[in-house]
């Protein structure tokens, strides 16, 4: 559906040449949602822009839809946009229309007959969910409804892809989880590519189906979410990892265990899919003769299956603790003995 | 009561007058506002990052503008008597007075256009683009409704000044109320035309401001 070859973006400033994205390579399959996940000045914003055209690359070649959107422009382009669609992070309504005419705006553009054009805008605001809103103003919204009155709007012309700029950062965490519920809805009833940035892990978790973790615009780390989750490769990676799994507050519990105990072990175990599910702690405990405390735990949800960490510090003799460790390795559960918070 | 207050007011000419202001306010701001709202569009379109970024375009129109805003509006008419005749026919008269009027307030209302169109969100021009649409329907359907409540009040600001250049355009006999304070009243030291002309001066710009300030809230959705 979507191809990135070769990609470099050089921005001329006054201060010499930056390299915003730098030979990277992407190929997102149709009807998936792919997040790219980077902290500000990664190189996402330009990444995504590339995409419609917004951004033309220094090279390389953009193919979305069988056509390189790195070489198209004029008629061409316009067409092709009207069938890449976009939405957000400050929403960018049109404040002068209402909230049917900023959904029937694109329909316009489109050329699409007066009649047509409100009955399109009434299936939209169905929806997402806005019905009795549609004569309301921008400002009359809240943010999450300005952001579902972008998603009527970039969904309008039936596009293939829907592209998402950090369309849930100005939201707060409720408003975020329903209008990630949103996307998921969206991209299961009509079969749309979503491709999204953010900087917030818990996006990629909850509705991305693979992830590409860009740092000085480079991509050091793509692949299917949970096992990016599972075993993250890359320094920045295991950071954004970390963003879900431990809080400060387990490091704190961590650091104080450590000094508290020192004859322990602190470990940290990361299932995966049914493991999740199964008695392996009290297993361990019968089994080896070790004591076992239980520092941090928390399961998340990917869509494709839950995903725990539990931080524990095993105690105990020697060989037990070593014994007890062999057996969670072998039940192919991720272990990692943590000497450092 | 008011023959006592103004004895020497002859009614009939300060009507005449108070029309002949009214005419040229009118006629002019409606020009100054298509022409200015160009310039200030050209000049937004043109500037760095902007769909037509030009330096070349934005460096001249910028400079015009520039010139005809530092010319003092008197001057301004005298230099523009050559236009004028080509285009009204005559160089006397009330007609002949908007060329003068129009040139002097469109740059100034140029320069109000592109604040106001500098201050739309971006993000808005940039969603546009996104969803395919052409320059034009940026220009008609994003910048001009978005800026509209900055757009009205600066022409209700220009069409002020407006009435205060006609008093000016007296020189070439274009009438009107600044005119009849200066000849009728000041030179013949008959204040109390002055005072009448100043009065009705007055109401019509209380009058205009009223009316921008109402349509202003009136599309302001903001």
């Amino acid at each position: 559906m979507i191809q990135l070859n070769n990609i470099t973006k050089v921005y001329k400033t006054k201060n010499g040449e930056f390299t915003a994205v730098n030979d990277v390579n992407l190929s997102i399959n149709k009807g998936e949602i792919f997040g790219i996940i980077g902290y500000s000045g990664a190189g996402k914003s330009t990444m995504i822009r590339l995409l419609n055209g917004l951004e033309k690359p220094t090279t390389g070649s953009v193919i979305v839809n069988g056509e390189d959107i790195a070489v198209i422009s004029g008629s061409k382009l316009r067409a092709a946009r009207q069938k890449i669609s976009m939405i957000f992070q400050h929403f960018n309504l049109l404040w002068s229309r209402t909230v049917e005419e900023n959904i029937a705006f694109p329909l316009e553009i489109a050329g699409i007959p007066k009649g047509e054009r409100a009955k399109r805008v009434d299936e939209l605001i169905e929806l997402v969910g806005l019905s009795g809103r549609g004569k309301a103003y921008p400002s009359q919204l809240s943010g999450g409804q300005k952001q579902r009155v972008g998603i009527a709007r970039a969904l309008a012309n039936n596009p293939e892809v829907l592209l998402c700029d950090e369309a849930t950062s100005a939201l707060d965490p409720e408003t975020t989880e329903s209008i990630l519920e949103l996307l998921l809805d969206i991209n299961k009833r009509l079969g749309l590519t979503i491709v999204l940035i953010t900087h917030e892990m818990h996006v990629i978790r909850k509705i991305c189906h693979r992830v590409a973790v860009m740092e000085a615009g480079k991509v050091v780390e793509q692949g299917a979410v949970l096992s990016v989750f599972q075993s993250p490769q890359a320094e920045i990676t295991k950071k954004f990892v970390s963003q879900i799994s431990d809080s400060n507050e387990t490091k704190e519990s961590i650091e104080q265990i450590l000094s508290n105990y020192p004859t322990g072990k602190i470990v940290r175990l990361t299932f995966i899919g049914q493991k999740t599910e199964q008695p392996i702690m009290s297993q361990l405990i019968k089994q080896f003769n070790v004591e076992v405390n239980i520092v941090h735990g928390t399961i998340s949800h990917t869509t494709s299956g839950p995903y725990g960490t539990l931080i524990v510090q095993i105690d105990g003799e020697k060989e037990n603790v070593e014994a007890a460790l062999n057996m969670l390795a072998q039940h192919e559960i991720q272990t990692e003995v943590i000497e450092h918070a | 009561m008011l023959e006592q207050l103004f004895p020497n007011v002859n009614w009939e000419t300060m009507v005449e007058a108070a029309y002949q202001t009214i005419y040229m306010t009118s006629i002019s701001t409606v020009v100054t506002f298509v022409l200015g709202l160009a310039i200030g569009i050209v000049l937004f379109l043109t500037s760095p990052n902007q769909v037509w970024a030009s330096k070349i375009v934005n460096f001249l129109t910028s400079s015009i503008v520039n010139i005809f805003r530092s010319i003092p509006f008197i001057v301004l008419i005298i230099l523009l008597i050559p236009v004028t005749k080509l285009l009204v026919g005559t160089i006397r008269g009330t007609n002949a007075a908007l060329p003068a009027l129009i040139i002097g307030a469109a740059p100034f209302y140029a320069r109000m256009v592109l604040i106001s169109l500098k201050e739309i969100d971006k993000g808005v021009i940039e969603a546009a683009r996104s969803m395919g649409a052409k320059t034009s329907t940026i220009i008609f359907k994003v910048l001009i409704p978005e800026s509209l409540p900055g757009l009205l009040s600066g022409i209700t600001v220009t069409a002020v000044a407006l009435v205060g250049y006609t008093a000016m355009a007296g020189i070439i006999g274009a009438g009107g109320l600044g005119n009849l304070a200066f000849i009728e009243g000041f030179q013949r030291s008959r204040d109390d035309v002055t005072l009448m002309a100043t009065i009705i001066i007055l109401i019509i710009v209380f009058i205009i401001q009223w009316i921008g300030d109402a349509i202003t809230a009136l599309v302001d959705k903001r």
